[in-house]
């Protein structure tokens, strides 16, 4: 059971981020990039991490892929307006992507078979109590740079963005 | 409940990573969209991302997950940032073909 519904999260997982990449218009690649994170989360939440299901879908289904959705809008991107690359690119393109894949995957097939030594405790140790602890105890440093770091970041979007009065 | 690790293993989900990884490094190289290659550096980093959570996982540390929360903090940032750097260069140049901004080029 839970290996047939791995199996067909990973198809879609794989499939739509294909069909992101593939895809002329750019609101439907953001449309199947959203099928893409929601399949994502479906996989931590197999993996049992449902806190960071949640999370994983508001913020990428959520905040990014509006931010991404209403950005698309405010540039009016038409089908007709994008030029594809040369056929040169894409081959080339392609036959990276095989061979990224192949070296990766046949560098890792080396590797000694987990499944064995796997061994299920069933020590809690990613609720969100669990988390909340560790996120709060040991890296509570981090934990506020990010805050800091969100705010360099939403005035630096605010700056950037602005429009400049004096070049106009 | 059995554990999913205990009953298709850790290396599907490498596998999965690495195939999902590939499908990031394709997209930029096979675009000129600069939105669409923003889209194809999120799916890399969420291949990251799900490597991390199944580790964390497999060894039961929280650790781990903990990172993929302050990697989606990156993330966000990292869009908002870049998404608006997009719209100035929309501004300037009047389209988001990467292959047009070649204004550095002697």
């Amino acid at each position: 059971m839970i290996e047939i519904l791995f199996y067909i999260l990973s198809a879609v997982t794989l499939g739509s981020a294909f069909l992101t990449i593939l895809s002329k218009n750019p609101i439907h690649s953001a449309i199947w990039l959203v099928v893409c994170f929601f399949s994502i989360a479906g996989h931590y939440a197999l993996l049992n991490s449902q806190f960071l299901a949640m999370v994983h879908i508001i913020v990428y289904s959520g905040a990014i892929m509006i931010l991404m959705l209403f950005t698309i809008m405010l540039m009016n991107l038409n089908v007709s307006d994008e030029v594809s690359k040369p056929v040169i690119t894409k081959i080339v393109a392609t036959v990276c992507f095989c061979l990224i894949g192949f070296f990766l995957i046949s560098a890792l097939a080396q590797t000694a078979p987990a499944l064995e030594t796997y061994t299920n405790t069933g020590v809690d140790f990613q609720s969100i109590q669990v988390l909340g602890k560790v996120l709060l105890n040991e890296f509570v440093l981090p934990f506020e740079m990010a805050a800091v770091l969100l705010l360099m970041a939403m005035i630096g979007a605010v700056l950037i963005s602005k429009k400049d009065k004096k070049t106009a | 409940m059995e554990h999913v690790l205990q009953q298709i293993g850790i290396d599907q989900y490498i596998y999965l990573s690495i195939i999902l990884f590939s499908i990031g490094a394709f997209g930029i190289l096979y675009r000129r969209n600069a939105i669409v290659m923003f889209m194809s550096i999120e799916i890399m980093l969420n291949a990251a991302n799900l490597l991390l959570v199944a580790f964390s996982n497999y060894h039961e540390d929280a650790n781990g997950q903990v990172f993929v929360f302050f990697t989606m903090a990156v993330a966000a940032a990292e869009v908002a940032i870049g998404l608006a750097i997009l719209v100035a260069i929309y501004r300037n140049i009047g389209s988001i073909d990467i292959d047009k901004l070649k204004n550095l080029k002697g």
